[in-house]
């Protein structure tokens, strides 16, 4: 399989990277460049584990061929933080034991960010249609809802973009 | 065998790659080819791309609009002059999905899935179909019934008629699981007013054969009738003419016939599902 140059940024650092020319996203962030918090799932687009921003939109990495990706922002749970400060949805995530056995809670995040990115206070239905995409079979998806309201500080609408 | 890429910046040169490579596909959304590479499918053995912008443009001309089909679900539920076709694009799939699922994907979705394809034959669109270095206009109907047939072809666009009310556009997905699920079955009606009676009716169905189809005879049954109880009674009794559902996970050949009618009932009296 040819090698193919490719750069975009990642968590806001530039990388390059030689690639195979029909690696998946997923495949070069988990087996590249260490990235992990996106999860090999179904790998058929369908659990969402794997989910990852590119330019601001979620999307998911198993089924994303990476040279598409060039010159592209890419986000992970890795860029979440802030100088080791978890994000607002991180640390609600925490107080809400929205995280059972944990496979899901990366795409959650992303998810969640996606949706928080661009409408800071959502409903509940807002919020039940972004993780849509997202399979749980852990918590019943209601403390990972709870979760997301929480982190836009209900009303007073504290989400900040991180 | 190694999977290789050729990325082509004019849709009529990816086109004519596709047609020179037997294990060649093209690459639009990914969202149907890559699980089928991921799942190990081997005849597969080169991706083809294109960056021509025309394949990601919607443009509009006087009442007709064109999606290129790298248009996406979320692309279309975001554009002012397609607010009609919002609620058809926000049943296909979750957000990431939709925001990589193309219109011209969404023509090849094998059923129960395929929920904006039904939308757009009851839009009658017509199909731009690039076979080598010609194209041709195809009616969707027609591309439906033969597109299994034909892999070397490249879809690159949808026409269709803008509805001159779009409140005369209906739609009505039943799933299992909301607000994303695969369909028990998909309505799509255009239902122009001339009066108060129905005038033209196009109806169309999602999972109620293997393909979208259109519902001619609860369409003839309709037509210049009101939209009241005694108005659709003959569309509702003709509802089921021509459809073939499969039996599947999601419901069985019988549900769906049995459930039809009564979907087609409540689209039509604009009562909720």
């Amino acid at each position: 399989m040819s090698q193919v140059p490719i750069q975009f940024k990642l968590n806001g650092q530039d990388k390059a990277e030689f690639i195979d020319e029909a690696a998946t996203l997923l495949s070069v962030l988990r087996g590249k460049v260490g990235i992990t918090s996106p999860k090999a799932g179904c790998e058929q687009g369908t659990c969402g584990t794997c989910s990852v921003l590119i330019d601001g939109e979620l999307r998911l990495s198993c089924i994303t061929l990476a040279q598409t990706c060039a010159g592209a922002s890419i986000e992970t749970v890795e860029g979440m933080d802030t100088d080791g400060k978890l994000h607002p949805l991180q640390q609600a995530f925490l107080d809400r034991f929205a995280a059972q056995c944990g496979f899901c809670t990366t795409g959650m995040l992303m998810a969640a960010k996606a949706l928080l990115d661009k409408n800071p206070n959502p409903t509940r239905e807002e919020v039940v249609d972004a993780i849509s995409g997202n399979i749980c079979r852990c918590t019943g998806y209601e403390p990972i809802i709870e979760a997301i309201l929480d982190a836009t500080g209900g009303s007073a609408g504290s989400y900040r973009r991180a | 065998m190694p999977l290789a890429v050729k990325t082509f910046d004019q849709l009529r040169d990816a086109a004519s790659a596709l047609g020179t490579d037997a294990g060649a596909r093209f690459l639009g959304g990914g969202t149907l080819l890559m699980r089928d590479i991921n799942e190990g499918d081997i005849s597969i053995t080169t991706l083809v791309r294109s960056t021509d912008r025309a394949f990601t443009e919607i443009r509009s001309s006087g009442s007709r609009i064109t999606l290129g089909a790298g248009v996406t679900m979320s692309e279309v539920a975001a554009h002012p002059e397609l607010q009609y076709l919002k609620p058809v694009a926000r049943t296909v799939g979750g957000p990431a999905i939709r925001n990589m699922a193309t219109i011209g994907g969404n023509l090849f979705a094998f059923s129960p899935y395929g929920d904006f394809t039904v939308a757009m034959l009851a839009l009658e669109a017509t199909v731009a179909v690039q076979g080598g270095y010609s194209s041709r206009d195809v009616p969707l109907e027609e591309f439906l019934a033969t597109r299994d047939r034909d892999s070397k072809s490249l879809v690159t666009g949808v026409t269709f008629r803008q509805p001159d009310n779009p409140t005369a556009f209906h739609y009505s997905k039943v799933s299992r699981t909301h607000p994303k699920g695969a369909s028990v079955l998909s309505i799509a009606a255009h239902l122009p007013a001339s009066g108060n009676r129905v005038s033209s009716p196009r109806i169309a169905y999602g999972a109620m054969a293997p393909t979208p189809i259109r519902a001619k005879a609860a369409e003839n049954a309709l037509n210049g009738k009101s939209l009241d109880e005694a108005g659709i009674a003959d569309a509702l009794a003709a509802a089921t003419q021509g459809c073939s559902p499969a039996s599947d996970s999601i419901a069985s050949a019988w549900y769906r016939n049995e459930v039809l009618p009564v979907y087609l009932k409540r689209l039509l009296l604009g009562a909720p599902n």
